[in-house]
């Protein structure tokens, strides 16, 4: 039994998501234990990404439960929830492969945009904010803090009212990361946080990273090819190949795993044996 | 070396030029050249009138004109023909001189009933002071659709739709139940407010331009339905003898009671204008105050992220659905507010008024003037409005004027004339606009 | 039965109108993705050239049979040819120098031109009606009505077969030229993707312009057929011919020539029966819903390409 069979935030159960014909993914099951760092990794056309959209309610699975274990006892099915309700609610908040930001807003007004439904509430759907009634104006002030925060921990303070998109791509990558946080979220699930980062940027990425697990209440998935990232920051490390699960363990574990290997080196199944001698598993 | 290159200039120049004359000597042979009528005196017999001297004038201009042009201006760094919006001046006004702008502008709409009757009199100013009422009512119309697609980014065609129902709202409500304006102003704004939510909710998943087909059948059919039931809306004829505003229960007639005997002056009909003119100048800038006062709050963000990116939105836990409810009712809001001023100062409606032209003349003014820049507006439409009747001694070519003016202004300034966004909040003092070039355009 | 036949002979009749129009449409969606505007009044335009072709040839319905053919056939192919400018020019003036840029900018000039191409037919034209007296009169009588002439007679004219043959004909030459040749091979390549066929050779900007000058000579054919048919033109007839023939393009899946005919022959059916059984003040409502009712419903129409959400 390991740590993240024991308290999982998130439990992935027989997911099954199939487009027409196509079997993106078949009958997945792992779960992503509290305050880790889980790495969902595999070839290209794994099924990692769609995992991530079935989780943030972008697609619906065709079968299986994506159970979320909230820190407070609450429990949702994603896979009954509206997308934006499993961000507001169930508190997963994601990052996209191809970052998604508000170009055409400001640094800051993107990490306030994150704050949205909080600042709702304290503006009165509006309405009391709209007035000058209620608290609103102070719990602005407290989101623009917390953006500050965030904005100090990602190191573009200095840039704040500068506009999302003229941001090189390594900020604009750690900001998507910020915005999420914004969120408050107790799952983090990153698609491809590390993509075309140089060794400086990446680093600083690790750096992040690791920031937000041991300061905030966050357990982070992430999706990354790039193994030297995984193998460094990752507690739990799940493999997919053609949608199937192939391997779940610890770093350690998977690496030296001959699935793996099998399935990167990209060789049929009944060569394994041959291609384990050839490394030197065996 | 150099005399050859000159020679080439003048020789393609001219090949150019004598292209433009084929081609217009092609669209004009028949549409212009000859004209068909129906003669009047023999039954419902075409005939032909001949105008080849119009159609010659017409390919000398084009040729005049490009060659002209070619030589001075297009052939000299090659750049693709008649490409006017290379030629133009980039970037739009800054912040500083868009902040005085802003300001005369307000100042000048504050006095302007004043100096005009001071200046021509009250006979004189009249058809001014009711210019300037028409550019408001259009400033505030521009003000609210500025919200679904300056902010929200959510293209909508039928937007005349609500300045109808607010219209159709007050004139019904007064015609069958004898309300008065004040009652019905806010009646108005809310049922509009519901149309829009009704019409919006089925919609607002469509993007693109599909939205803005399906907004236009919208305002189409309710333009139909509006001229069909007869028994209710007068249909065709319209609904007339709408009752007036009054002044806190004063009315502007003659006599005992009215306006002028109240405050001991003459009676003259300029009083209503004027009074005509600070209503619409006053809810003018309610809607902008509000429209600026909710660009600051969470909803506000929200339209502006919704434009930018709607899946990012969905990812940060914003529901897209409401937050489009919400824009499209507020905007419908304000041109219902809009439509029950129009009737009122009117005293007639038709369906006439609310035909298809009247939304893309709304839906130029907010793009011409730059999406989502509420100053912009101002300028669209004055511009548009002020200069349109500016044409009416020229009645036939005006709608022809304005559709080319249209066009020209679009190709020389794709964004709008003033075509940077302010942020919704900042941490340093001095933070500039953002280019229009990072600013979605929205998908909706 | 009988009443049913003539609206179906009448709708199919009115469906290829809207079909040729509609092909317009959904070959500019096609490949620049813009609704053009315009579109409904370069059919007018088509319609105007078209008339004034006819007076001017002098055909009237007195003409002999053969010589009519001939002089309509001559006139159908410079109204194509000078529609064809008008289309071209549209393009090269509102929509060309807006390429690439601002998606809201494209949209605005097309109304712009819209606005100017309707005026401009008022002011060279004049806002008066123009009728034309019907050249053909003939028709075939299908029924009889019954024996004691109560029953309904059902008419199928010659301007009929003439309009459904013609667009039949042109219909099938231009699905052979866009999927057979070089042409129609570069179009769909701009269609997929504008940048990679520039990168690969094709002159993007030529293919976009002959695409407008095709839909607008199609328009123009759709413009002869409605004069001959209705008898009378006016500057206003584009827009909500327009309306609806973009509602065909789009009932039948943007982007696809068969569903653009199918859309339109569609539209002309519903179009008609809904005026022949219900109401005939509320047959553009008609039309409107089915277009609001098809784009919330099923957005990639009959038979388009369902749009993916691409996270």
């Amino acid at each position: 039994m390991s740590t993240w069979d024991n308290n999982p935030v998130l439990k992935v159960e027989h997911l099954t998501m199939r487009f027409g014909g196509l079997t993106a993914i078949n009958d997945l099951s792992f779960n992503i234990g509290r305050g880790d760092i889980t790495a969902l990794i595999g070839p290209n056309g794994a099924g990692k990404t769609t995992v991530f959209n079935c989780i943030t309610g972008f697609y619906k699975p065709t079968e299986g439960r994506l159970v979320m274990n909230r820190s407070n006892g609450e429990k949702h099915l994603l896979e009954r929830m509206a997308d934006f309700k499993i961000t507001a609610d169930a508190k997963v908040a994601r990052t996209f492969q191809n970052i998604r930001l508000f170009g055409g807003m400001t640094i800051l007004e993107n990490l306030m945009v994150a704050q949205h439904n909080p600042l709702m509430v304290a503006s009165n759907w509006t309405v009391g904010g709209l007035l000058g009634l209620g608290g609103y104006k102070k719990s602005n002030v407290d989101a623009i803090e917390t953006a500050k925060y965030w904005l100090e921990r990602i190191d573009l303070i200095d840039r704040a009212d500068a506009p999302a998109a003229d941001l090189s791509y390594g900020d604009q990558r750690r900001l998507e990361i910020a915005r999420a946080m914004c969120t408050g979220p107790e799952l983090l699930c990153l698609d491809e946080p590390a993509a075309g980062l140089n060794p400086k940027e990446s680093l600083e990425l690790n750096n992040l990273l690791q920031y937000i697990r041991k300061e905030h209440d966050t357990s982070v998935v992430l999706i990354e090819h790039d193994m030297s990232v995984v193998m460094e920051i990752s507690d739990h490390v799940v493999v997919l190949d053609y949608g199937v699960k192939i391997s779940d363990g610890t770093p350690e574990f998977v690496k030296n795993d001959p699935h793996v290997i099998a399935a990167y080196l990209g060789v049929e199944d009944d060569e394994v044996d041959q291609v384990e001698e050839e490394v030197g598993i065996v | 070396m150099q005399a050859r290159q000159k020679d080439s200039l003048l020789v393609a120049s001219v090949k150019d030029s004598l292209g433009a004359a084929v081609i217009t000597f092609a669209l004009a042979c028949v549409m212009v050249g000859l004209r068909v009528d129906v003669a009047s005196g023999r039954g419902a017999e075409l005939f032909l009138e001949h105008r080849w001297l119009a159609v010659a004038v017409a390919v000398l201009i084009v040729f005049a004109g490009r060659l002209a042009m070619n030589i001075f201006f297009w052939k000299r760094e090659d750049p693709p023909s008649l490409n006017l919006s290379g030629l133009m001046p980039k970037g739009g006004l800054g912040a500083n001189s868009s902040n005085i702008i802003k300001y005369g502008l307000l100042g000048l709409a504050v006095v302007l009933p004043f100096v005009l009757m001071f200046w021509l009199g009250a006979r004189g100013s009249r058809q001014y002071i009711d210019l300037a009422i028409l550019v408001l009512t259009y400033v505030m119309l521009g003000w609210g659709l500025n919200i679904v697609v300056g902010l929200a980014g959510l293209l909508d065609l039928g937007y005349v739709a609500f300045y109808a129902v607010g219209a159709y709202s007050y004139a019904l409500l007064a015609h069958y139940f004898g309300f008065s304006f004040w009652l019905c102003l806010p009646l108005a704004g809310i049922l509009a407010a519901f149309w829009g939510i009704i019409l919006g909710f089925p919609v607002l998943r469509l993007r693109g331009d599909y939205l803005a087909i399906v907004t236009l059948a919208f305002g189409e059919i309710i333009r139909v339905v509006l001229l069909n039931w007869y028994q209710f809306t007068g249909g065709p004829d319209g609904l007339s003898g709408i009752p007036r505003p009054s002044f806190f229960g004063l009315e502007f007639s003659r006599g005992e009671g009215g306006f002028a005997s109240f405050f001991g002056l003459d009676y003259s009909s300029i009083h209503r204008i004027i009074f005509l003119y600070y209503l619409i100048f006053a809810m003018a800038l309610f809607t902008n105050f509000v429209t600026m006062r909710l660009r600051r709050m969470p909803i506000g963000r929200a339209w502006e992220a919704l434009r930018e990116d709607e899946i990012a939105c969905r990812a940060l836990g914003i529901n897209t659905t409401n937050t489009k409810l919400t824009a499209f009712a507020l905007g419908a809001m304000f041109a219902g507010f809009a439509g029950s001023f129009f009737a009122t100062r009117q005293g007639f409606i038709s369906p006439e008024s609310f035909t298809f032209l009247e939304s893309a003349i709304i839906l130029a003014i907010v793009v011409l003037g730059g999406l989502g820049s509420q100053i912009g507006v101002v300028i669209a439409a004055i511009v548009m409005i002020g200069g349109f009747e500016f044409f009416r001694e020229f009645e036939e070519y005006r709608m022809l004027v304005f559709g080319m003016i249209m066009v020209v202004i679009m190709v020389w300034k794709p964004r709008g004339l003033i075509s940077s966004r302010t942020p919704s909040v900042a941490l340093s003092k001095n933070a500039k606009g953002i280019s229009a070039d990072l600013v979605q355009e929205g998908h909706g | 039965m009988d009443y049913f036949l003539q609206q179906l002979i009448n709708g199919v009749t009115l469906g290829s109108i809207y079909g040729l129009i509609a092909i317009g449409y959904t070959m500019v969606y096609g490949i620049i993705g813009m609704i053009n505007f315009a579109h409904g009044d370069i059919f007018m335009v088509g319609s105007f050239v078209a008339l004034i072709l006819i007076v001017a040839l002098g055909i009237t319905a007195a003409t002999p049979v053969l010589l009519l053919i001939l002089a309509l056939a001559l006139v159908l192919v410079v109204a194509m040819a000078l529609t064809a400018v008008w289309g071209w020019t549209v393009e090269r003036i509102a929509y060309r120098p807006l390429r690439g840029s601002f998606r809201l900018a494209p949209l605005i000039t097309a109304i712009g031109a819209s606005i100017a191409l309707q005026n401009f037919v008022q002011v060279s034209q004049g806002a008066k009606n123009k009728p034309l007296q019907p050249l053909f009169s003939g028709s075939f009588q299908l029924t009889d009505g019954g024996a004691d002439g109560s029953g309904f007679i059902v008419n199928l004219s010659y301007i009929q077969i003439l309009i459904v043959v013609t667009t039949v004909i042109l219909m099938g030459g231009f699905t052979y030229l866009i999927n057979n040749t070089n042409l129609g091979r570069s179009q769909r390549a701009c269609e997929q993707d504008r940048k990679m066929a520039s990168l690969l050779g094709v002159n993007v900007d030529r293919t976009i312009s002959l695409t407008f000058v095709m839909g607008a000579s199609l328009a123009s054919v759709a413009g002869l057929m409605f004069l001959l048919y209705y008898g009378v033109v006016d500057f206003y007839i584009g827009f909500l011919a327009g309306v609806k023939a973009f509602t065909a393009a789009v009932l039948g899946g943007i982007g696809s020539l068969p569903g653009a005919m199918l859309g339109g022959l569609l539209i002309g059916l519903i179009e008609t029966f809904w005026s022949g059984y219900f109401s005939v003040e509320y047959k553009d409502v008609a039309a409107f819903s089915i277009l609001a009712i098809v784009l919330i419903f099923m957005p990639e129409g009959l038979l388009g390409q369902p749009e993916v959400e691409k996270v």
